[in-house]
Order: C-alpha cells, then sequence, then structure tokens
C-alpha cells in the first residue's frame, strides 16, 4: 500500500529524532581539558541550542519589518505586539457570541478538535487493529482508504452540513475525517509488523485471541499508534482554522475571519502566531506522551 | 499398544515439505521418517539451510506438511499446543513483559483453567528458579544477557510441563563458555524432568553430549534422514571425563565424517 509508505518515515522521524537532538557534538576545543567546568558547559549549551533558534526568531522579524516597511497595510512587529499585550490583557471577555474574548476563541476551537479527534481516536484505533489483523479486512479497505484519503478534508463540509443541518456538527465532522486516516493506518502497519516469532509464541502457547490482543499486538503497536495520534491531532489543528472560517460562531478560524472583516490586520497575524503556538504545544504534548510508552 | 506409543512416542510418516514462495515452488524436506520414544533426547543435526527448523516446526504444528503424516501420544499432530513446548532460536521473549511475566503467560495458559493465581505464581516462581533467575524476575529481556534470555526461554517451555520439548539451537547465539554451561544446566534438567526432547543443532559436540540419538540430515533441497546414530554413553555425562573417552571420540567423528565427508556442503 502506498499509504503505508509516509508513515513509515514518519514513524523512523519520531525514533530517531531524540537521538538527533541530543547530540552531544563533541567540538574539539572543548576535548583538551579534561573536564569542562560548569560555567564551559553553560556556554556550549547558549552557543549550540539557544543561539540558533533565536538567530532563527531575529531573521523572521527582520524580513516582516522590511515587509510591512514596503507594504503600509502590514503592521509590523511593534505594533502587532500592543495590540497582542491588549489583546491577551482580557482574554475571556464575552460581550456577545460574535465577540468573546481570544480566550474563548480558543477553547472553542479545541473543544471542536478535541471531539473530533477523540471520535476518530476512538472508531479509528480499532479499526486498525482489525484491518492489521485480518489480511481480508486489509484487502476490504485498501480501496476505500486509498480513495478516501486524499480528500482535502473541507471537501468534506457540504456533506457535514448537508446530514448534520448545523455547522458545529459539521466541523466536529470535518476534524474526524481528516484526523482518521493517519490512526488507522498507523495502527493497522504496526499490527502487521508484529514479528512472526511473537506470533508464533502466541501459538505454541495456544493464547486466546484477547491474551494476544493485550500481551502482545497492543504493547508492540502502541508505538506505531501514537505516531499516528500525533499525526492526527497535527492534521486536525490544521483543518480547524479553515472549517471554521466557513461555518462561522466561536472559534480562533472565525475570529481570523471577522478580523479580516473588520480590516484588523494586526489580530489576523496575532492569531496566526497562536495557531502555531498551539498546534506547536500539542505536537510537544504528544510526543513527550509516546516517549513514556516506549518500551525499549 | 501402550509399548507401541512408548517407541513411537513422536512419528514422523513419509513427512514432505514443499514451499509455495513468489519466486516457486521449493521442495525443502522429502520423505522424512523416523520416531522418537518417550522421555529420549534426539538431536537434529545438519548443514546450515538443509531443513532442521522446518522438521521441528513441524512437530511443533507450527508448519503442516504438505503430504505425510505426523503423531503425538498416537494423536495427529494438528496444530501447536502446549504439550508440545519450544525453545526458540533467538528466544522470543516479549520485550514488554518482565522476565517472570513472561514465564506467567504460559504458566496461566496451561495451568489456569485447574489452578488458583498463587498456584500459577509458584510455578512460575518454581520455574524461574529451577534455570537460575531468581535474581532477574523482574528485569526486562533487554536488561540482561543472552544466555539469561535464553533461561528465561527454557523456563517458560518447562513451566508448561510439555511431553515434547522441541529446541531450535537453543545455544546457537551464546559464547563458548556460557553454552557450555547452560548445555550442563540442560542436562541436569532433562534428568529430573524426564521428558521427550528435540533438539536442533549444528553443534558436533552439542550433539554428542546431550542426545540418546542423533539424527543426521542430507543436504537440501529435498532433504532427508541420511543416517541415524546411536549414542550410548552412559548418565550423568561429564564434559570432562568424555573429552578423553575413546567411545565418545568415535561417535563424534562419526557425526564429522558424515556432515564433512559423505554429505560435506557443495563449496557456495
Ligand atoms: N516459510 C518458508 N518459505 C520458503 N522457504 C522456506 C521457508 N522456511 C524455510 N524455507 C527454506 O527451507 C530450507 C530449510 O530451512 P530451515 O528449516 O530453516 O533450515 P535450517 O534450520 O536447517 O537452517 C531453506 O532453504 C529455507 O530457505
Ligand atoms: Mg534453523
Amino acid at each position: 500500500m502506498s499509504a503505508i509508505g509516509i508513515s513509515k518515515e514518519d514513524i523512523k522521524t519520531i525514533m530517531n529524532s531524540e537521538q538527533t537532538t541530543a547530540q552531544p557534538g563533541a567540538a574539539p576545543k572543548l576535548v583538551t581539558a579534561a573536564r569542562p567546568s560548569a560555567v564551559a558547559l553553560k556556554t556550549r549549551i547558549f552557543f549550540q541550542w539557544l543561539l540558533p533558534p533565536m538567530f532563527g526568531l531575529l531573521l523572521l522579524g527582520a524580513i516582516w519589518t522590511l515587509i510591512s516597511h514596503q507594504s503600509p497595510n502590514l503592521p509590523g512587529p511593534v505594533s502587532t505586539w500592543h495590540s497582542a499585550v491588549e489583546l491577551f490583557s482580557d482574554p475571556f471577555y464575552n460581550n456577545s457570541p460574535n465577540d468573546q474574548g481570544i480566550g474563548w476563541n480558543i477553547a472553542a476551537s479545541l473543544e471542536r478538535v478535541g471531539m473530533g479527534f477523540g471520535l476518530a481516536a476512538l472508531i479509528g484505533i480499532p479499526l486498525g487493529f482489525i484491518i492489521g489483523r485480518f489480511q481480508f479486512m486489509s484487502r476490504m479497505a485498501a480501496p476505500i482508504i486509498g480513495l478516501l484519503r486524499p480528500v482535502s478534508p473541507l471537501a468534506w463540509l457540504p456533506i457535514g452540513l448537508l446530514v448534520f443541518k448545523a455547522a458545529d456538527p459539521a466541523a466536529i465532522w470535518v476534524i474526524f475525517i481528516s484526523a482518521i486516516w493517519p490512526m488507522i493506518i498507523n495502527t493497522a502497519v504496526g499490527v502487521s509488523k508484529v514479528p512472526q516469532d511473537y506470533m508464533n509464541v502466541a501459538k505454541v502457547l495456544n493464547l486466546s485471541e484477547w491474551k494476544i490482543v493485550t500481551k502482545i499486538l497492543f504493547p508492540f503497536v502502541l508505538p506505531y499508534m501514537m505516531t499516528g495520534v500525533r499525526l492526527s491531532i497535527g492534521v486536525a489543528w490544521l483543518v480547524i482554522v479553515a472549517a471554521e472560517m466557513l461555518t462561522g460562531g466561536v472559534g480562533i478560524g472565525f475570529w481570523v475571519w471577522d478580523e479580516w472583516n473588520n480590516l484588523n490586520v494586526e489580530h489576523i497575524i496575532i492569531a496566526i502566531f497562536v495557531v502555531g503556538i498551539v498546534g506547536l504545544l500539542l505536537e510537544l504534548a504528544l510526543t513527550s506522551l509516546a516517549r513514556q510508552f516506549s518500551y525499549e | 499398544m501402550e509399548k507401541i506409543l512408548q517407541e513411537k512416542y513422536v512419528q514422523l510418516e513419509n513427512v514432505n515439505m514443499t514451499f509455495f514462495t513468489k519466486k516457486g515452488t521449493f521442495e525443502a524436506l522429502k520423505n522424512v521418517n523416523f520416531s522418537i520414544q518417550e522421555g529420549e533426547f534426539i538431536s537434529i543435526i545438519g548443514h546450515s539451510g538443509c531443513g532442521k527448523s522446518t522438521v521441528l516446526n513441524l512437530i511443533a504444528g507450527l508448519l503442516q506438511p504438505t503430504s505425510g503424516n505426523l503423531f503425538c501420544a498416537g494423536r495427529e499432530i494438528a496444530g501447536p499446543g502446549p504439550e508440545r513446548a519450544v525453545v526458540f532460536q533467538n528466544h522470543s521473549l516479549l520485550p514488554w513483559l518482565t522476565c517472570s511475566e513472561n514465564v506467567y503467560l504460559a504458566v496461566e495458559r496451561v495451568f489456569s483453567a485447574s489452578e488458583t493465581k498463587i498456584q500459577l505464581k509458584k510455578r512460575t516462581q518454581a520455574a524461574i528458579e529451577l534455570v537460575g533467575l531468581a535474581h532477574a524476575a523482574d528485569k526486562r529481556p533487554n536488561e540482561i544477557s543472552g544466555g539469561m534470555k535464553q533461561r528465561v526461554g527454557i523456563a517458560r517451555a518447562l513451566a508448561m510441563e510439555p511431553k515434547v520439548l522441541l529446541l531450535d539451537e537453543p545455544f546457537g547465539a551464546l559464547d563458548a563458555l556460557t553454552r557450555a554451561h547452560l548445555q550442563d544446566e540442560l542436562m541436569a534438567i532433562m534428568a529430573k524432568s524426564g521428558c521427550t526432547a528435540v533438539m536442533v543443532t549444528h553443534d558436533v559436540d552439542e550433539a554428542v553430549l546431550l542426545s540418546d540419538r542423533i539424527v543426521m540430515m542430507t543436504n537440501g533441497p529435498a532433504a532427508t534422514i541420511g543416517e541415524m546414530l546411536d549414542v550410548e554413553l552412559a548418565r550423568p555425562r561429564e564434559r570432562l571425563e568424555l573429552a578423553e573417552d575413546s567411545h565418545y571420540n568415535h561417535l563424534r567423528s562419526e557425526v564429522l565424517k558424515f556432515l564433512y565427508e559423505r554429505h560435506a556442503r557443495k563449496a557456495a
């Protein structure tokens, strides 16, 4: 299955990420010192780990400033910062359904993502187990997955609106349908990769299907499953902004749209940062969770 | 009837095994016939790739023969079962379970219908102690040495109180010292338990030291039993004494002649 190729890469990335980020990167200068002092260590950490990201952020700021000087409609970092301070000084006000604090908007989006993603996990993970375990099921699912997975998430929105006749469930539906694939596929890949040795053990011990699932499949598949979960939440968060722009209500996506109508460009830029930071935090949380579940 | 069962406790009758792969068919075994007495220790020896593991997996029930019949205790072998425990070549412990949990999984399956949890735990502990691993019972497989892993594998198999113990190159991956040590332990354990055993090996000394009979296989494809050799050495056996025993050395050279004169592997 071509779909599987992608997730394998990703699995490798997650496995290796720990090692690649933790490389000591021995600087030859320091080798001469018998034992690097605490100060030397701190400076090394500073130069190797803190300085490059800071340079990156500064560069981004510089480019942004440059562009904002050329194009008078685009606010620069300073005015955006002032606007953000004002915005975040009262994140939870509630004037009307269409005029709420940024905190409420983020919370509403997270809630939708949580619902759609949770449903996708509830259905996708068991489905992945079944598809991975039984070849018949895998062959049966292959054309369905192959056909539906490449569909752009927003193409599902009209179907959701049609079936649920309301914006909110339709948005959750879009999250659900776009978040379910990575979980099904990664779980199935994990199950199909269970070493034959372990299955032979199961056969010789005559284990029941329940024991096979709980003692062999589940522990083995968990890291694969966590990769699927991580990818899914990424997709879900990616999609929510677009979905909310179309459905309206409360939420970070709708807020962006609203501020565009108000021509409040500072707020749009703030929204971009907020979406990015929340996405980053979700990713970090799940990566550390995945690490907890690795048995090695 | 009883007598026949004892003499032919495990029986292979005209067993043929052909693998059907994408590259075509491969006839691995042709016309394999032999039987094993109850309580006997048999070694299967042959060059790498000749089909030793295939024979063992057939007895284990992990493979079904293309044609022919296999029996254990008078019954046709239809699939794997706990009365035929396997010690796998690469130990095959579950890495997320501790040593004792690995053993418990087997114990639970075989005895949970008739025994309480406490009794099951006792069995597990006894099996772990039998292979001298009480101190490592709560360690995970990746925290212990190769020799210890193989011992857990043996403990797991023995804890099921099998009628037949099947060992696939159990010590193949170990260093010479550890291997010798575990061979001695296995001999002691087998003397105590008295169960029937089939061990696959490519180590001539191991075969002669441990077995009552050595089954020598010809080279594949279409491998079969070349010769059988009875090992009439008194037990308990001492490896140091045997090293100077003329009969032992005679047996040893018989196996070597089979492997390197009569059925030498063609130069690859
Ligand atoms: N599942 C299989 N499919 C195809 N060929 C196999 C399979 N298992 C074993 N063989 C082939 O059968 C022959 C005997 O294999 P095996 O019993 O593992 O040898 P040994 O254990 O003596 O080294 C080898 O040539 C091997 O390639
Ligand atoms: Mg083998």
